[in-house]
């Protein structure tokens, strides 16, 4: 081989090395800072006090309030997408003439080309007063409106994967179960989707891992108190609101206040690490097993 | 007899019945999805198209709302798209003709393949927590225009990467051996026969990457991008501000007459994001329709 021929595949190393060492870095800092930070908060204070004020004169160091505030959004979030997701995408693998899905399809992808952003102003000046005609007990910074409008930014992802899903499994399934006499509905919900099943994990897995680390949606729309509660009308405060929150004002550098942005984006990190891997390897399956 | 057996029983009239209900069903549910969609820009165009004009698009920030306008956001916008795709570019493309390319199937491929994935799945904000420590602090490059590029560059790096694989996966491998055969090297192979068939899908991918860069907020906060900027930045190392931070900073202020700001703001922003968009399903489509395999 040529001497070029060998640094020119050097190179490319490299650069995918920049990968692993992007890895290595946010791992490494997170660690770092939350090291820092559990030798002054212990860690059963952070996973069980229900409160978080750790800007405020009485500190307390409670991530609970803010995990619940991203499990409450994530939810109302997902009880949006997965199903009406699903529905979209049985429909325009099964049921819909071709022409019609190759239109809507990428019409439907625009929604998640909108930067979310743009989200947070529709749930703030459009769905939040929108709901309050409906439950009029409602704040106006909470988590259902950011929750809902959260779901309808994570559809075109439930919808396009899990369609993906479906189309890939043979036709020959679906005409075996048609033959049998079987309506498009039954073969639908007892033939492709157990069929395709892994495949539509993945997209749910995906959808949930999208939910707990969007940021600006929440932030706009969700208000910022941390409470520990499941009340969807009351404002609530996520953990990437907090990270977000506390940039927007002055921190000093390598207080604790400033450490337990790092500790709250661990937390984050690791969930949203555990998810992503879930998918990643249920995908393989889904992959080999077609 | 005969006839009375034939007839659809009960059952399976119920059978079709749910059948049909069903399909009128998924197909309500599809249209909401697009009746959001429109719903949304309608929302927007009504609170912001009237404040769109020249003297919003070529003010500076302001403390009374008729007076602001986006021209150092979008300068800032313009600057960070440009310096994120100089930077995220060529290692993204190199890292993909790598993997698929040169990568045996072993242990140490696996490695990096589920690292990038897990990369594309990282919440975007702790891309703002590296960048603020790397970048910014440790690299003391403080909240510049070059911290927020070289931060973005890493959130969308595994995006190119993923895109750009697909695009070289999908030229055949009978290319290569036509041009191995006539004596070209690996190398010569790649730069003259499968980057040039695969540019169209590298694009798009490309293109995709960057309008999704644009749009980033969380990330550019966290790095400490200033809100308020009278200036235009001119340099790498000016601080900066984009267009979704300006937005931001206009939805969080009380006052109704921001509102319309905001609005005005993200009916650019929006404009550029569906550009971009535009042109990448353009390409992929012309790219589709002139390559046949």
């Amino acid at each position: 081989m040529k001497k070029k021929e060998i640094i020119v595949e050097k190179f490319l190393l490299v650069c995918t090395l920049i990968t692993v060492f992007t890895s290595a870095a946010i791992i490494g800092i997170l660690l770092y800072q939350t090291v820092y930070f559990f030798s002054e908060v212990s860690v059963w204070e952070f996973f069980t006090n229900t409160k978080w004020t750790p800007l405020y004169y009485v500190k307390n160091y409670g991530v609970l309030p803010l995990l619940a505030g991203t499990f409450l959004t994530t939810v109302i979030s997902l009880l949006v997408s997965v199903p009406l997701g699903l529905t979209i995408a049985i429909y325009l693998s099964e049921y819909a003439p071709k022409r019609f899905r190759e239109m809507v399809k990428p019409s439907l992808e625009i929604l998640s080309a909108i930067p979310t952003i743009v989200y947070g102003f529709f749930a703030l000046t459009f769905v939040t007063p929108l709901l309050q005609n409906i439950f009029p007990q409602m704040a106006g910074f909470n988590a259902l409106s950011p929750g809902i409008v959260m779901g309808i930014m994570i559809l075109p992802l439930v919808s396009s994967l899990s369609e993906d899903a479906l189309h890939a499994v043979p036709r020959s399934l679906r005409e075996a179960s048609l033959a049998m006499g079987a309506t498009r509905f039954q073969t639908s919900f007892r033939v492709v989707i157990p069929a395709a099943f892994s495949g539509i994990a993945v997209s749910v897995i995906l959808a949930i891992s999208r939910a707990v680390g969007e940021t600006m949606i929440v932030a706009i729309a969700a208000g910022q108190q941390p409470q520990f509660t499941l009340n969807p009308f009351v404002p609530i405060k996520t953990a990437t609101t907090y990270i977000v929150e506390v940039f927007s004002g002055d921190i000093e550098h390598d207080t604790v206040e400033y450490r337990t942005i790092f500790a709250v984006g661990m937390t984050l990190f690791v969930f949203t690490f555990i998810l992503n891997n879930i998918s990643y390897f249920l995908k393989k399956r889904f992959q080999t097993n077609l | 007899m005969i006839t009375l057996k034939n007839r659809p029983s009960d059952k399976t009239r119920f059978y079709q019945w749910q059948d049909k209900v069903f399909k009128y069903f998924a197909l309500c549910c599809t249209l909401i999805g697009l009746f959001v969609l429109a719903l949304l820009l309608y929302n927007i165009l009504s609170v912001g198209l009237h404040r769109l004009d020249w003297n919003f698009l070529n003010s500076t920030s302001s403390q009374r709302a008729s007076n602001a306008g986006i021209k150092s956001a979008m300068v800032g916008t313009v600057y960070i798209a440009l310096y994120t795709s100089l930077f995220a570019l060529p290692i993204g493309i190199s890292a993909a003709i790598y993997l698929e390319e040169y990568a045996g199937k072993n242990k140490f491929t696996n490695f990096l393949e589920v690292n990038i994935a897990n990369l594309a799945g990282v919440p975007s904000v702790i891309y703002g927590l590296l960048g603020l420590e790397v970048f910014s602090r440790i690299m003391m490059l403080k909240n510049s225009i070059l911290t927020g590029s070289l931060t973005l560059a890493l959130l969308i790096l595994p995006i190119i990467i993923v895109s750009t694989r697909e695009a070289l996966k999908s030229v055949p491998y009978s290319l290569r051996e036509a041009s191995y055969a006539l004596g070209a090297s690996k190398w010569q192979t790649i730069w003259h026969q499968v980057l040039p068939a695969s540019s169209g899908g590298i694009f798009t991918g490309i293109i995709l990457a960057l309008s999704r860069a644009i749009g980033e907020t969380a990330p550019l906060i966290v790095i400490g991008a200033v809100v308020f900027i009278k200036t235009v930045p001119n340099s790498i190392m000016d601080k900066f501000t984009v267009l979704p931070i300006q937005i931001f900073h206009w939805i969080s202020q009380p006052q109704k007459a921001f509102a319309a700001n905001a609005a005005a703001g993200i009916i650019v922003l929006l404009l550029i994001t569906f550009l971009l968009n535009g042109i990448a399903v353009y390409l992929r489509y012309r790219w589709q329709k002139k390559i046949k395999w």
